[in-house]
């Protein structure tokens, strides 16, 4: 194909190809990061959590009665859930689940000297303590939640505690790790301010309720603490076709138990749709950018054909007198289909350039990662092909253009 | 020959109506992509209280000990105050009404027995808070000075909670039992519903419910009452009663300043005040970290707007910016196409002025029909936002302002787009073209 006559074609509508060429690179350096942005929040809510999401269920109570023994109330409320068509196991915790938002954590020192540089420079950071998630609840827990256990043991009745502290943990693998890293961590006493609490089992994975940052987010332990407030959370596991039924006729059995109480129905819930509430902010996100990622590109190849549309009629004429000189109808589609790769491609180029650019702003204010290079060659593709698949109708349009034209008079 | 003028660009439009209606489309997507946004973030960025908002301010100081460090991702301690400095910034007494105040969430058991036990949001306050807020009432008022120093058992419904508890009745005089007490209703207010909630802590929920009760902080703390903003605590704390600790800050406190030099006044007490703790050795930190913030500044401060929502709407931009390139580009061809046309009136002596103003109609008739479309667009989006459970989704309306704005936008963006392709065939030198044809 010869270039030349295209380029000079340019040379003469440098303005219009000018403006199509920004279009491209604007489109190629939003687009690329936008599909990026979209990658990174559809890797933020695909995070495991580490428990049997799809079975459980969670119904809410706070008891109202005064003067009552809330650990005995707990005690005959699971007895009551647990015969319950459908319930597999029931456990109560009292702060949280994975994602569950509301948070209790606890300054966890690996050891003496840790805790002590930690109270020296008045925070923890730096000193080799962390600060885990810390999860309480009634026997039973780690196998209700389907927690992997893959070290030490489960917790024996021994072990709770109504009051206080509890004398032993069941860790995540994370916190291991960034507790003792390069140690066994199992069998360890870890500090928690003036106690000391020893690692019995280490579970492999098990979320926050609330995300801080990747590195921290799997760092959580699990104490042998009965929830000692009046308000709880019971947890249900069920086969996942039996729990909106389960929800209901637990409520329903709660109520009957004793009515004295307030159960929540906007949390009472399957385990999913705490989940979904707690990425709905990035569902929506996601929905958005998509929206607007496809509305580029189909306004850029809506202006890609409108143009091409504009130039195949301008030169009727002269593709007609190509025609009669001897070019057949594949060197004209080719024609306009190598002029719109040109195009597309200064655009291309350009945008990559914009891309970094816009990449760069990003990183500053929204927390935004590097760019990876392989997300611009892929641009590059995607965007040639919808340029090529624009101007393929102009294109055969023209192509279909009688060579007959050429002796007619405007 | 305004009316010729828009003959000809509706012939000129009509000649070619796919490629027009694609025009309006691409348009019509970037405003009501845009206007979405922007609609989104000016009910988020609002006024709550109009009128009212530029008289009031909230203090704010420092008691923390110098080695206190700061985590980054958990609230600031100087967002509230204590209880000590909270009462005595009070009992200064040197703005025209000022009220120190605390959320909290109680059981209510109503007496009657057809409606179960719910949980409602209210506020503890001082006396002030109805006046400086301009809180109105349907019945009754709310309580005195006095009844703050001796801690009463009163509380003020709101008109919601009222009719729920006691009906078309009222319950003015009546006894409600909120947690473990009883209260004397002593007045209703109408619901009282600033958006966003800017006298609530930072924690708390900032685009919701209206408060539902009013009660004496003083009593709050007499009874402890629980509170549902952030308490943060530093230091070995000896007090027995945390809720009146110098060492923990919890209240939100507001003024309400008439004049600058008011303003002003209360801007150097406030940096006295700090200068005595500090020489008392209560505070360490410089003074001169006593801030008084106004209503909107308090807000920008807290920063409620998403970062998502930013992003969202620097997004939207770029889109429009994309969309007005993609009929700048569209218009310049088919402008130019026309050279020949635009040749031939110029042979017949139209001015360059002209052929401007009637291309210029010609864009500015996408840019209206655009903005149609990016108006029913925007409608649509909207109706999206609010079917999305975030808290400020309900609020997601379009004011008249609004509907204006997006209309200018709209205007403004395509004659924008089509004053380069005008402008160009202006030039078209007429003796070339007419030599063609």
């Amino acid at each position: 194909m010869e270039l030349r006559p295209i380029l000079s074609t340019l040379r003469r509508h440098k303005l219009t190809a000018t403006l199509l060429v920004l279009q491209a690179a604007l489109t190629c350096a939003i687009v690329c990061n936008v599909v990026f942005m979209i990658a990174n929040r559809l890797q933020r809510i695909s995070v495991p959590t580490g428990i049997a999401e799809s079975e459980l269920s969670v119904i809410p109570s706070a008891s109202i009665e005064e003067g009552e023994n809330p650990q005995a109330r707990h005690a005959a409320d699971l007895a009551a859930l647990r015969g319950v068509r459908g319930v597999q196991s029931a456990v109560a915790v009292s702060y949280s689940l994975p994602l569950d938002r509301s948070e209790s954590s606890s300054g966890i020192c690996p050891s003496k000297q840790a805790l002590d540089r930690a109270m020296q420079l008045n925070t923890i950071e730096g000193s080799g303590c962390m600060q885990p998630a810390v999860y309480d609840g009634t026997p039973g827990l780690v196998g209700t939640l389907g927690l992997h256990l893959v070290a030490g043991r489960d917790f024996r009745p021994e072990d709770y505690v109504s009051q206080g502290k509890p004398a032993v943990a069941i860790v995540s693998r994370a916190l291991a790790q960034h507790l003792y890293p390069g140690k066994q961590a199992l069998g360890q006493s870890m500090y928690d301010g003036d106690n000391y609490i020893r690692i019995v089992g280490i579970v492999d994975r098990f979320l926050r309720p609330n995300l801080r940052s990747p590195g921290v987010d799997e760092d959580s332990m699990i104490w042998p603490q009965l929830p000692p407030g009046s308000g709880v959370l019971y947890v249900l596991r069920t086969a996942p076709g039996d729990r909106a039924r389960v929800l209901q006729e637990g409520s329903a059995e709660l109520l009957k138990l004793n009515a004295n109480r307030l159960i929540s129905a906007a949390r009472t819930q399957t385990y999913e749709e705490i989940r979904a509430a707690y990425f709905q902010r990035d569902t929506t996100m996601i929905g958005l950018l998509l929206a607007s990622a496809l509305g580029l590109l189909f306004v850029t190849a809506l202006g890609i054909t409108g143009l091409a549309n504009f130039w195949v009629q301008q030169r009727t004429r002269s593709i007609g007198i190509r025609r009669a000189i001897g070019a057949t109808r594949g060197d004209i589609l080719r024609y306009f289909q190598t002029e719109n790769f040109l195009i597309v491609g200064v655009g291309i180029a350009l945008g990559m350039l914009l891309a970094f650019l816009l990449n760069a702003e990003l990183m500053q204010h929204y927390e935004l990662a590097r760019l990876p290079l392989f997300y611009l060659p892929m641009g590059a593709l995607v965007l040639w092909g919808l340029g090529q698949l624009a101007v393929l109708g102009p294109a055969l349009r023209a192509a279909a253009v009688p060579p007959v034209v050429a002796t007619r008079s405007t | 020959m305004f009316g010729y003028y828009l003959d000809l660009a509706l012939r000129s439009l009509k000649r070619n109506k796919v490629l027009t209606a694609l025009m309006v489309l691409a348009i019509g997507l970037g405003i009501g992509a845009s206007m979405t946004m922007i609609t989104v973030l000016h009910v988020m960025t609002n006024d709550p209280l109009p009128g009212r908002s530029a008289t009031l301010f909230t203090p704010h100081l420092d008691p923390l000990p110098l080695d206190y460090k700061h985590r980054s991702d958990g609230p600031d301690p100087t967002d509230n105050l204590t209880w000590p400095d909270a009462m005595a910034l009070l009992e200064a007494h040197l703005a025209t009404r000022q009220a120190a105040m605390a959320g909290g969430s109680l059981l209510v058991r109503p007496a009657r027995a057809d409606v179960r036990p719910f949980r409602v949001d209210g506020r503890y306050a001082t006396a002030d808070i109805f006046a400086m807020f301009g809180i109105s009432f349907e019945h009754g008022q709310g309580w005195s000075a006095a009844d703050d120093a001796s801690r009463t058992h009163v509380v003020v419904l709101g008109e919601t909670l009222d009719r729920k508890l006691f009906g078309n009745s009222g319950g003015i005089g009546q006894v409600v039992r909120l947690g473990e007490h009883d209260f004397r209703v002593i007045g209703v207010t109408a619901d009282w519903q600033p958006q966003p909630m800017f006298h609530a802590d930072l924690s708390a929920q900032s685009f919701g419910d209206a408060d539902q009760f009013f009660l004496p902080l003083t009593a709050a703390v007499d009874l402890k009452l629980p509170t549902n903003g952030n308490q943060s605590g530093w230091g070995k704390d000896d007090a027995a009663d945390s809720m009146t600790s110098a060492n923990m800050s919890w209240l939100q406190f507001w003024v309400q300043l008439q004049s600058p030099g008011q303003v002003q006044a209360y801007r150097q007490f406030l940096l006295d005040y700090s200068a005595q703790q500090k020489a008392l050795g209560r505070f360490q930190r410089p003074p001169t970290e006593a801030k008084l913030y106004s209503l909107m500044g308090w807000l920008a401060h807290r920063n409620l707007v998403p970062t998502d929502v930013r992003l969202q709407l620097w997004l939207a931009l770029g889109f429009l910016f994309v969309c007005i390139v993609n009929i700048m580009a569209l218009l310049l061809a088919k402008f130019l196409r026309r050279s020949g046309e635009i040749s031939v009136r110029r042979a017949l002596g139209a001015r360059r002025r002209d052929i401007f103003l009637q291309l210029g109609i010609e864009s500015a008739m996408v840019g209206v029909a655009g903005g149609l479309s990016g108006l029913l667009i925007a409608q649509l989006g909207l109706w999206s936002v609010r079917h999305r459970p975030d808290d400020y989704a309900q609020l997601a309306q379009m004011d008249t302002s609004m509907l204006l704005g997006t209309f200018a936008l709209a205007v403004a963006a395509s004659l924008l787009a089509g004053l380069l392709p005008t402008w160009r065939a202006c030039r078209v030198p007429p003796a070339l073209q007419l030599k063609a044809l």
